[in-house]
C-alpha cells in the first residue's frame, strides 16, 4: 500500500497550489500502478517535453495553442489548465528538440519547430535548464553515485544506473514533469538496493576493443533478457564513455535494460558476487561469434547499397567522436548523392567550433545539428540510411518509415558518406 | 462455450472488452505507431501493419524510451486508443502509460497471458478486480 508523508499529503491536498496538486495526484496514480509503497525525494530530474506529438495533434487538442494548457494536457495529463510557478528539483531538458537553424530537414517543418521553441521557452520560464540533450552527463548534469534521480529518455537511464551508480527508473514524459514540480519520485525499482543486483550472467567471448561491438552486445542481450539485469563478465578491454554509451543505448532500445553490471568495471560490480548480491544467476547467456552475427543481421536490413543518408551522433556525439569525424573528413568532400547529419548538444557543438572541428565537417558537406535527433529528420521512406548507432538503426524503420538501414563502424559510415556506397561488413 | 479466467492485480482501473492482439515480446511507444490511425509502423514489431484501435493489447512488457507514455496518451487524444492492456511484467512505462492513456491495465496474473491468450480471442478486462476473462477464438467461430 502506498503511504504518503506529511509534505506529500500537503501537496496532494492543494496547499502548494493547483499545479503541484495535479503533479502529486498524477504521481500517486503512477505509484499505485507500480505497486510502490512510498516516494523518495529527488533533486535531479531530466524531462523530455520535446517528444510531444506533432503540432497537428497538439492544435486539435489545444486550439488556442496556449502553452500552459499544452503543458497541462500533454505533460501533466491534467484536463484542467494549471500554471506552474517554478520547479522544485534541479531539472534539465532531455532530447528530441529541434535545431532551429534547420527547420526544413526535420519532421513537422517550421510549425513544429515553432511549437518546440515555445515549449523550450516555457521550460526555461518554470526554472528548468534547457540542455536539450540525451546525454546530460556529458554537459552539466552529472549525477553522483547513490543519488535518487527521476530521469527520462533511454540510454541516459542505463548510463546513470550502470556507469555512474545513481538511481533512476525510466520515467515517462509525464512522471518526470511531475517529479520536477514536486521533488518526488516513487521509491520503487532502481531506487531500492534489492532490485539493483544483476540476475543474468553474460559471458563475453567476443573481442570488445571496437566501438561497434558494444552496440552488438547490448542489442543482442536486450533481445534475450526482458526486464532482467545482465552481468557482463570476461570483458577483455576497458571501455571508454563512448563505448558504454553505445552499450546502454542498444540495450534499452532493443529491449528494456535499465541497468547492467560490468564485472570489475562498473561501480556496483567490483566482483561477480557483489553484482549478483551473492545469488546464483537465473540463467546464463553466451556472447560470441554467433550472437554477434545475429545482432548485426537484425540491425542491417538494407538491400540497396547506394546510401542517401548517413546519420551519426546517437546518443549525442562526444567530443572524442567529433574530433575523430573531423579527422576522417579533413580536406575531403562527401558524395553529392549523400547527406551527412550529425547530432549533438549546443555545448559540444560550441566546443567543436572553438576547436575548428565543425568548420572541417561543414566544409566537407556535413551538417551538425544541435538539440535534435536523427530520428527527427524528415526522410523519404525510399532513402537508404547508414549509421554507427545501434539505437538509430533499431528505431529508424519505425520512427522514419525507412526500410533500408545499414549499421556499421564510424569509419564505414564516413566511407559511405564520401563514396555514396555502403561497403561495410562484419569482420 | 468455454471461458478462461486469469487473476492478477490492477495497474490502472476500469473495465473494457475487445478482441485480443497478442505479442510474444515487448511493446514499444516511440516510433511504434502511426498516432493518427493506431496502425503499427515499427517494422521490427510482430504487429507491423496491424491496428491497435479498440483492441485488448497483450504483451510481455514495455520497451523503449520515455516517450512510451506520450505515444499512448496521444492515441487517446487522436481517438485511436486500444481498449485495455494486459501486461505480463509491469514496468514504469506500462504503469504510467495506462494512467495517461486512461485505460484499464492488469498485471501479475496467475498464468502468462501471452501464452494463454491468442490474437483474435475475445477478452474482458476488469482491472479493478484484477480479472481477465478470455473467450477463445475457436469458440467464436
Amino acid at each position: 500500500m502506498l503511504a504518503l508523508k506529511p509534505d506529500e499529503q500537503e501537496m496532494q491536498a492543494g496547499r502548494e497550489g493547483k499545479a503541484v496538486q495535479k503533479a502529486m495526484e498524477l504521481l500517486v496514480r503512477y505509484a499505485e500502478g507500480l505497486g510502490a509503497e512510498g516516494f523518495v525525494d529527488t533533486r535531479n530530474v531530466t524531462v523530455i517535453p520535446g517528444s510531444i506529438p506533432d503540432v497537428k495533434l497538439v492544435r486539435e487538442v489545444v486550439p488556442s495553442m496556449d502553452i500552459d494548457e499544452i503543458a497541462s494536457r500533454f505533460l501533466l495529463d491534467s484536463d484542467e489548465r494549471v500554471v506552474v510557478d517554478k520547479v522544485k528539483a534541479f531539472t534539465t531538458t532531455n532530447a528530441t528538440w529541434r535545431d532551429q537553424d534547420y527547420p526544413d530537414v526535420q519532421k513537422g517543418s517550421q510549425a513544429h519547430c515553432d511549437l518546440l521553441q515555445m515549449l523550450a521557452d516555457y521550460c526555461k520560464r518554470i526554472g528548468m535548464i534547457h540542455l536539450a540533450t540525451c546525454t546530460p552527463y556529458q554537459v552539466g548534469n552529472v549525477p553522483v553515485r547513490g543519488e535518487h534521480l527521476a530521469w527520462t529518455e533511454s540510454s541516459a537511464i542505463a548510463y546513470s544506473n550502470s556507469v555512474i551508480g545513481a538511481r533512476t527508473n525510466i520515467e515517462g514524459v509525464h512522471s518526470a514533469f511531475a517529479s520536477a514540480i514536486t521533488g518526488k519520485t516513487p521509491n520503487w525499482g532502481m531506487h531500492l538496493d534489492e532490485n539493483r543486483f544483476g540476475t543474468v550472467l553474460v559471458d563475453v567471448a567476443a573481442d570488445m576493443s571496437e566501438l561497434r561491438e558494444w552496440a552488438l552486445l547490448g542489442y543482442y542481450v536486450a533481445s534475450q533478457v526482458g526486464l532482467d539485469l545482465p552481468i557482463y563478465r570476461n570483458i577483455d578491454s576497458l571501455p571508454d564513455m563512448t563505448r558504454l554509451m553505445a552499450l546502454c543505448a542498444a540495450g534499452i532500445s532493443g529491449g528494456s535494460v535499465v541497468m547492467h553490471h560490468l564485472v570489475g568495471i562498473t561501480p556496483e560490480a567490483p566482483t561477480f558476487e557483489a553484482a549478483s548480491g551473492g545469488r546464483k544467476p537465473k540463467y546464463e547467456l553466451p556472447f560470441g561469434e554467433a550472437e554477434r552475427q545475429i545482432a548485426y543481421d537484425r540491425l542491417n536490413r538494407s538491400k540497396k547499397d547506394d546510401v542517401d543518408i548517413v546519420a551519426l551522433g546517437c546518443p549525442h556525439c562526444t567530443l572524442e567522436t567529433l574530433r575523430r569525424i573531423a579527422e576522417l573528413l579533413e580536406g575531403r568532400t562527401i558524395s553529392s548523392n549523400t547527406k551527412l547529419y550529425l547530432t549533438t548538444n549546443s555545448m559540444i557543438k560550441e566546443m567543436g567550433r572553438i576547436q575548428g572541428f565543425n568548420q572541417v565537417i561543414e566544409r566537407a558537406g556535413g551538417v551538425i545539428m544541435k538539440d535534435s535527433c536523427c530520428l527527427e529528420l524528415s526522410l523519404d521512406p525510399a532513402d537508404v540510411f547508414a549509421t554507427d548507432s545501434g539505437k538509430l538503426a533499431h528505431y529508424a524503420p519505425g520512427a522514419t518509415g525507412l526500410s533500408n538501414t545499414w549499421f556499421g563502424t564510424l569509419e564505414e559510415c564516413i566511407d559511405a558518406a564520401l563514396t555514396g556506397k555502403w561497403r561495410g561488413s562484419l569482420s | 462455450m468455454s471461458t478462461v479466467i486469469l487473476r492478477g492485480r490492477k495497474v490502472h482501473g476500469g473495465s473494457a472488452a475487445g478482441e485480443a492482439l497478442v505479442a510474444r515480446g515487448p511493446l514499444g511507444g516511440y516510433g511504434t505507431f502511426d498516432l493518427e490511425t493506431g496502425k503499427v509502423v515499427d517494422r521490427n514489431h510482430e504487429w507491423y501493419g496491424q491496428n491497435v484501435k479498440g483492441k485488448v493489447l497483450v504483451f510481455t512488457t514495455a520497451s523503449g524510451s520515455s516517450a512510451w507514455t506520450i505515444a499512448h496518451q496521444a492515441m487517446r487524444f487522436a481517438g485511436v486508443a486500444p481498449a485495455a492492456y494486459v501486461v505480463r511484467d509491469n514496468n514504469p512505462q506500462t504503469a504510467l502509460g495506462s494512467v495517461v492513456a486512461r485505460l484499464p491495465c492488469v498485471t501479475d496474473l496467475d498464468r502468462d497471458p501471452t501464452e494463454e491468450i491468442e490474437t483474435g480471442d475475445q477478452v474482458k478486462v476488469d482491472a479493478d478486480r484484477g480479472i481477465v476473462e478470455i473467450t477463445k477464438r475457436s469458440d467464436l467461430l
